[in-house]
């Protein structure tokens, strides 16, 4: 049995999974405190891809990327870097795919966080940034880490848009997921059900350490 | 230490309007909840920002909408003491004080902070966090880190508040001590005119958000000026007066004329009477009532008496009194001219 699939399934989740966790926490933050009609549309836009068939992602996507399109044709003139059907391209599918996940979570935590504690820390000299680091982003760490969980495990197991704008290349843009999808058409069934346990085990495994991560934040408030 | 407020803020449903003066005292904001005392509060911390006015704290303009400045709440130096005091959940009480001791160079901020946990009564404490603290010592890890961050000035939001009655007692004691030792004022918000009295030197009451003249604690409780001052003082009685010559009050409500022994003005057209300053007793002020209806208190038995007018007045009773009076049906009440409050709107 090829591991690759595993190996570039990993390493795509975790590349989108820190990017996701970097932009989600960013676009929570601010939408948090937006007014209320800004807070109303943004909103919509960043669930969006929650909703959309994974496939209308990678058409849209592959809209605006592909070598023939406005953002990749510029790319290729001028880093002679193809977009589209290497191993990263599924990064594209991944971020969007799993960006409401932790944009959801994350903004859950910032909602239901206290704000005198931020207006403590203020009249007692801290400056905003200190705040943020030391009392808002700990404060709010449990949400955020379980939404993180979360974006991971959605990005090991994408399918429909990254097989749009990465394909599926035996060895080089292949994942768990494309990889079943292929073995199934091609009839190698006993391989295929061997990567579906796989898939199976891993996604079991996160969800476990999102429940804990869960539990944790409940006791936590409780005690 | 002296600091001038006078703002203007509008919330949902009415004008916040509060002008006051301190010098170094325990001020009191004394009001009913949604009076705007904590957003008084909040203004002078730099965390709201009033509509438009001044407020200076000891020559230094902190809040001045016609000159343009506002303060960030880390340049006003002042300490607020919140409700439920909003320690840091995830850091111990040593990285909560810690946290208020902010510019200095780390061996002087150790020391600072080890010598808040033994005044404040926190050795033994420092590893703990907030929420395996009592009530009590939360209140004072809270004391302790804003004196850490040497504040000119104290904010209190009702500090007793969240604590259980049995424990208020004890944390008051400290409470008072720390506002003793405390070299710069403090203004303390509070609905409890108990607590005010034990614990302030001067008042000032907070009523539908504008605050009224600042006096003296003793002075508001002998001689409440305004109706709202009479609410908040505890006098239960009130009555809309017309006034007469020589010191008499024609009362509405009660259909009686009083007389006053104490100076009214020509804004008086309101009179109230304390419901233990009630007594069966003739001569004076005599009001003929029917007893309504009686309530069972701790100590004292409340007698709701049908005056002539038609209002009610409530009046106090000790339980043995009430008992050898026989429980009437009708009595006669009378009040001291010393007694009956002439006030204004």
């Amino acid at each position: 049995m090829d591991w690759f699939p595993l190996f570039n399934s990993l390493r795509i989740a975790a590349i989108s999974t820190g990017i996701v966790l970097f932009l989600g926490i960013f676009a929570a933050y601010y939408i948090a405190r937006a007014p209320r009609v800004v807070k109303g549309l943004l909103d919509v836009v960043f669930t969006l891809p929650l909703v959309l068939p994974p496939t209308v992602v990678g058409y849209l996507l592959l809209r605006l990327l592909g070598p023939r399109r406005p953002i990749g044709a510029w790319f290729l003139e001028y880093f002679g870097v193809r977009l589209t059907m290497v191993w990263w391209s599924a990064v594209f599918a991944t971020v969007v795919v799993t960006f409401p996940l932790l944009y959801r979570t994350a903004r859950g935590a910032f909602e239901s966080f206290d704000e005198t504690l931020a207006d403590a820390g203020r009249t007692l000299g801290r400056s905003n940034t200190w705040i943020f680091w030391r009392v808002r982003m700990p404060c709010c760490r449990q949400g955020i880490l379980a939404g993180a969980v979360l974006a991971f495990a959605r990005a090991l197991g994408e399918y429909g848009a990254t097989s749009m704008i990465a394909g599926y290349t035996p060895g080089r843009t292949a994942t768990v997921s494309t990889t079943v999808y292929q073995l199934w058409r091609t009839g190698d069934d006993a391989l295929a059900f061997r990567w579906v346990m796989v898939n199976l085990a891993i996604s079991a495994v996160v969800l476990l350490a999102v429940n804990l991560l869960e539990q944790r934040e409940k006791r936590g408030v409780r005690r | 230490m002296k600091l001038c407020v006078k703002i203007e803020k509008r919330l949902d449903g009415f004008t916040l309007c509060t002008e006051f003066e301190t010098a170094g005292e325990t001020l009191a904001l004394l009001g009913a909840s949604g009076a705007g005392k904590s957003m008084t509060l909040r203004c002078i911390a730099g965390i709201e920002r009033p509509d438009s006015g001044r407020i200076v704290l000891n020559d230094r303009v902190l809040f001045d909408s016609a000159q343009g400045i506002n303060l960030p709440p880390q340049k006003r130096r002042v300490g607020y003491l919140f409700q439920h005091y909003a320690l840091f959940p995830h850091m111990t009480v040593e990285q909560n004080i810690l946290a208020g001791a902010a510019g200095k160079d780390r061996a002087a901020r150790q020391t600072a902070v080890q010598g808040l946990i033994e005044r404040f009564g926190l050795t033994g404490l420092e590893r703990r966090r907030p929420r395996e603290l009592s009530g009590g010592q939360q209140q004072r890890a809270a004391l302790a880190r804003i004196l850490a961050s040497e504040p000119e000035l104290l904010l209190l939001d009702e500090p007793l508040s969240a604590l259980d009655e049995h424990l208020r007692w004890q944390v008051e004691l400290e409470l008072a001590d720390t506002l003793r030792s405390f070299p710069g004022g403090a203004v303390y918000v509070s609905h409890d005119r108990e607590e005010v009295y034990r614990l302030c030197d001067t008042v000032c009451v907070l009523d539908g958000g504008r605050s009224g003249k600042k006096t003296t604690v003793p002075e508001l409780f002998a001689a409440p000026a305004s109706v709202g001052e009479a609410r908040i003082a505890g006098c239960q009685n009130i009555s809309r007066v017309k006034t007469e010559p020589n010191g008499m009050l024609h009362c509405l409500d009660w259909g009686v004329t009083l007389r006053t022994a104490r100076p009214q003005k020509e804004s008086t057209c309101f009179a109230g009477v304390r419901s233990r300053d009630l007594h069966i007793a003739s001569g004076e002020n005599e009001i003929a009532c029917v007893v309504e209806r009686t309530v069972e208190d701790v100590n004292s038995t409340i007698a709701l008496c049908r005056t002539p007018g038609g209002g009610l007045l409530r009046a106090a009773f000790s339980k043995e009194e009430w008992i050898a009076l026989g429980a009437p049906h009708e009595l006669t009440l009378s009040v001291d001219p010393q007694n009956v409050l002439p006030l204004m709107e």
